[in-house]
C-alpha cells in the first residue's frame, strides 16, 4: 500500500528524523491560512500516489500566502498521473545545500533488508541507479535490529568525506532502518536528504510503500489508508478476497490464480484482444466470491464479453458455475459468457450451467480466450448498428 | 526418483483441525501420501479422520517420526508454525498460508536456514512427485509419473502447465509451486541444483512470472552448470508496472521485473519460452529430442 509524503514524514518524525513541519489541506483559503501560520517561504506539494509530482507541476514555491493560496488552488485543479489531486501539503521551504539519497527496501535475493545511499541525490536519482551504478552504495541489515552504528558509519563514510557530516547522516541512517522494520515498509525512502545551511540534516521529501500483508493484520497500518485515494471496486474485491485491477479493454476476465490471471489476460493480448480487468478470485471460492466477481466485472460499461479460466484445485468448479446462475438469476447481465471449467468438479459444474443455458463452453483455455474475443466484437457490432 | 519426496515422506499436517487442513489431510491421504499426524495447539489427542492430532510438532515427531510438515494455518500464525516445525527437527517444511508479511519471512529464514531446515513457500501450492507423495493443494489427477521437473512461481498455472505436459504424454518427476511472495523458503536456483543431480529428470519446465529477478538468475545456472533441456514460460508479459498483479511478488516496479527482460534473459541463455501455454509440451518434446533423451 502507498501512503502520502505526509504520512511518511510523521513516521520518520516519529523515529527521531527531523523532517520540517507542515499542514495537509483540501482547499486553497486553507493552503493560504497554513501558509500565514507557518510563515515564510512556502513550497506546496500535491498528496497524490504517483511519481514525478514535480515534473507534472504539482510542487510549487510560494513566497506569501497570497501566492501560496493561488498555487495550491491551480495545484487541487490537477489531476497527476490520472489522479485528481485533493490534498496539498504546505511546508516551509528549506535553504539547502547538499542532496543525498538514503533508502530501505527488502532484497528478495539476500532476504534481507538493505539499504542504499548515494550522493547523487535528487530527482534525478533513478537515472543515477541506472548510468552509474558504481555510484550508489548498498548494506544489508539484520531484519530484527535494523543497521547498526558502525554498518551505518561505513555506509555514511562512502557519501561523505566530511567525518563529522557522515556521523549525522548515520544517524538518520540508523534511524531510517528502525522506521522501515517498525512499519512493515516494502520501501522507505529519504530522497533527498538535505544539509541546511544553518546545519544539520532534513528529509526534504518522505516515500514509504507498506507490505499489503503487514497492513492487513495491524490497524495503525490500516489506518493510513487514504479514502480519497479508494477504488469502490478494488475495496469490494478485497472484502470478497477478490484480486482486482482495473484495465482498458472490453474482455472482463475472471481466474482463479493470479499466475493463471496474468497468463490470461496475455493470452488475450496474444490473440488480438484487449482485457478489461486482472481477477483473482482466489482459492476456496464460494458462489458469493463469483457473484461479487460478475458485479464489479458487470458495471464496467465498456465490457462486451465475459470470459472465465477456472482450473479447480481448491476452488471448485460446481462453486464457480453456482455462482454464475445465481448473478444471472439476481442481476440482468445481457453479455456473452464465455466458461472453461477445468479440474475438480468440472463436470457437475458443467451440468449446472449446461442446465441454465447461461454460457458458451470452452475446451481450453485457448479456445475459450479466442471464443471470449469474437464474441465480444460480435456484441460491440450488434450494439452500433 | 524424485526430488525432496517420495513415498517413504511422513508428513504431519500443521493446523490440521482447521477447513483447509482437514480438507487436505484427506486429500494427501487419499493420493497416497504417509500423512501420519497432525498438530493444532490444544487440541492433542483428537483425530481427524483416523489421523492423530498432536499439541505440539516436537510430541508428534516423536510419536510419529515425521520427517516433512505442511502448514494451513492462517497467515498470522504461520511464521510461528514454521519455526516450531524447524525446531523440532523437520527437514522439509511446506507452507500453503497466503498472506505472510515479507518482513516475517525475511525472520523466519534467518533463523531456520541455520537449523538446516528446507521451508517451500509460503503462499505455495505444495509440489508432488506424481505416484509417489503429494504435499499441497493441487489435484493430484493431472499429474503423471515421468521425468520432467517442473518449478514454478504459481499455483493454478502451474496446473494449467502440468496438464499440458501430460496430455503430451510429459509425465513429470516433481512439481513444485515455490510460491509467489517476495521472500521465500526454497527459490528456482535452489530447485534447479536438485533437478540438476536427479537421474531421474530429464528435463525441466521453468514458470515465471513478473518481479523480482530469479528468472534470470535460473537461466544463467541452467545454461552453464545444469545441462539439461529446459522450456520456460513467463505470466504478466501485458501486466502494467506498479500494479500488484495478486502475488506479493508479481509486481513490476521502477521497469525492472518486466516479463520482456526475462524472455530476453532466457532466450539469450538458449532456453526456449513459450508465448502461449500450448507451446510448452511441444517445445519440450523438441529440446528431449535435440539432446538425444527421447
Amino acid at each position: 500500500m502507498n501512503i502520502h509524503e505526509y504520512q511518511a514524514k510523521e513516521i520518520f518524525g516519529h523515529y527521531g528524523i527531523r523532517v520540517h513541519a507542515g499542514k495537509v489541506v483540501r482547499t486553497a483559503g486553507e493552503a493560504g491560512d497554513a501558509a500565514q501560520a507557518l510563515g515564510g517561504r512556502m513550497v506546496i506539494k500535491a498528496q497524490v500516489h504517483a511519481g514525478g509530482r514535480g515534473k507534472a507541476g504539482g510542487i510549487k514555491l510560494a513566497d506569501t500566502w497570497e501566492e501560496a493560496r493561488e498555487k495550491a488552488d491551480g495545484i487541487l485543479g490537477l489531476t497527476i498521473k490520472g489522479i485528481p489531486v485533493r490534498k496539498v501539503f504546505v511546508t516551509p521551504a528549506a535553504e539547502i545545500g547538499h542532496e543525498y539519497y538514503l533508502g530501505a527496501i527488502l532484497d528478495r535475493e539476500a532476504r534481507l533488508p538493505m539499504m542504499m545511499v548515494s550522493r547523487e541525490g535528487g530527482i534525478d536519482i533513478e537515472e543515477v541507479a541506472a548510468k552509474t551504478p558504481e555510484k550508489i552504495h548498498k548494506l544489508h541489515f539484520d531484519p530484527y535490529h535494523g543497521l547498526r552504528s558502525f554498518q551505518a558509519r561505513e555506509l555514511a563514510h562512502t557519501i561523505e568525506p566530511d567525518g563529522r557530516k557522515a556521523l549525522a547522516i548515520a544517524g538518520v541512517l540508523v534511524k531510517l532502518s528502525q522506521a522501515f522494520l517498525g512499519v512493515h515498509a516494502t520501501l522507505a525512502e529519504i530522497n533527498p536528504l538535505v544539509e541546511l545551511q544553518a546545519g544539520g540534516f532534513l528529509a526534504l521529501d518522505a516515500k514509504i510503500n507498506l507490505d499489503d500483508s503487514a497492513v492487513a493484520m495491524r490497524s495503525d497500518l490500516e489506518a493510513l489508508r487514504d479514502p480519497d485515494m479508494r477504488d469502490d471496486k478494488q475495496d469490494k474485491a478485497r472484502e470478497f478476497g477478490l484480486s482486482f485491477i482495473p484495465l482498458e479493454g472490453n474482455i472482463g476476465c475472471v481466474v482463479n490464480g493470479a499466475g493463471l490471471a496474468m497468463a490470461t489476460m496475455d493470452l488475450v493480448k496474444h490473440f488480438g484482444g484487449d482485457p478489461a480487468n486482472f481477477l483473482d478470485i482466489g482459492g476456496s471460492s464460494s458462489p458469493e466470491k463469483v457473484v461479487t466477481a460478475l458485479e464489479i466485472i458487470t458495471a464496467d460499461p465498456r465490457v462486451q464479453a465475459i470470459l472465465f479460466n477456472i482450473f479447480g484445485g481448491i476452488t471448485r468448479c460446481d462453486h464457480v458455475a453456482e455462482g454464475i446462475v445465481t448473478a444471472l438469476r439476481e442481476t440482468k447481465i445481457d453479455l456473452p459468457i464465455v466458461v472453461r471449467l477445468t479440474g475438480t468438479n468440472a463436470e457437475r459444474g458443467r451440468k449446472i450451467l449446461e442446465e441454465s443455458g447461461a454460457a458458451i463452453f470452452a475446451a481450453t483455455m485457448e479456445e475459450a480466450v479466442q471464443e471470449a474475443i469474437r464474441q465480444a466484437g460480435l456484441n460491440d457490432k450488434g450494439k452500433r448498428t | 526418483m524424485s526430488i525432496l519426496i517420495d513415498e517413504k515422506t511422513r508428513v504431519l499436517v500443521q493446523g490440521i483441525t482447521g477447513r483447509d487442513g482437514s480438507f487436505h489431510a484427506r486429500g494427501m491421504r487419499d493420493y497416497g501420501t504417509q500423512v501420519v499426524g497432525g498438530v493444532t495447539p490444544g487440541k492433542g489427542g483428537t483425530q481427524v479422520d483416523g489421523i492423530p492430532v498432536y499439541n505440539t510438532v516436537a510430541g508428534c515427531v516423536k510419536e510419529t517420526g515425521a520427517d516433512a510438515s505442511v502448514i494451513y494455518v492462517r497467515a498470522p500464525f504461520a511464521p510461528d508454525a514454521i519455526l516450531e516445525a524447524a525446531h523440532a527437527g523437520i527437514n522439509l517444511v511446506v507452507a500453503i498460508s497466503e498472506g505472510v508479511p515479507a518482513l516475517e519471512m525475511a525472520r523466519v529464514m534467518q533463523e531456520v536456514t541455520a537449523l538446516g531446515t528446507r521451508v517451500i513457500g509460503p503462499n505455495s501450492p505444495g509440489l508432488i512427485s506424481p505416484g509417489k507423495c503429494k504435499i499441497g493443494i493441487m489435484p493430484g489427477s493431472i499429474h503423471m509419473p515421468g521425468k520432467i521437473g517442473v518449478v514454478s512461481r504459481s499455483g493454478t498455472l502451474t496446473y494449467e502447465m502440468v496438464w499440458q505436459l501430460t496430455t503430451h504424454d510429459l509425465g513429470q518427476s516433481t512439481a513444485i509451486g515455490i510460491g509467489g511472495d517476495p521472500i521465500i523458503g526454497t527459490r528456482f536456483l535452489d530447485v534447479l541444483r536438485l533437478f540438476k543431480d536427479d537421474p531421474d529428470t530429464d528435463g525441466v519446465v521453468l514458470l515465471g512470472e513478473i518481479g523480482g529477478s530469479a528468472e534470470e538468475e535460473a537461466a544463467a545456472y541452467i545454461s552453464q552448470e545444469m545441462h539439461k533441456p529446459a522450456v520456460a514460460f513467463i505470466a504478466g508479459r501485458t501486466a502494467p508496472p506498479g500494479k500488484r498483479m495478486g502475488h506479493a511478488g508479481a509486481i513490476i516496479s521502477r521497469g525492472q521485473g518486466t516479463a520482456d527482460e526475462k524472455i530476453r534473459a532466457l532466450e539469450k541463455a538458449g532456453i526456449p519460452v513459450a508465448r502461449i501455454p500450448s507451446e510448452v509440451g511441444p517445445l519440450m518434446q523438441e529440446a528431449l529430442c535435440s539432446s538425444g533423451l527421447r
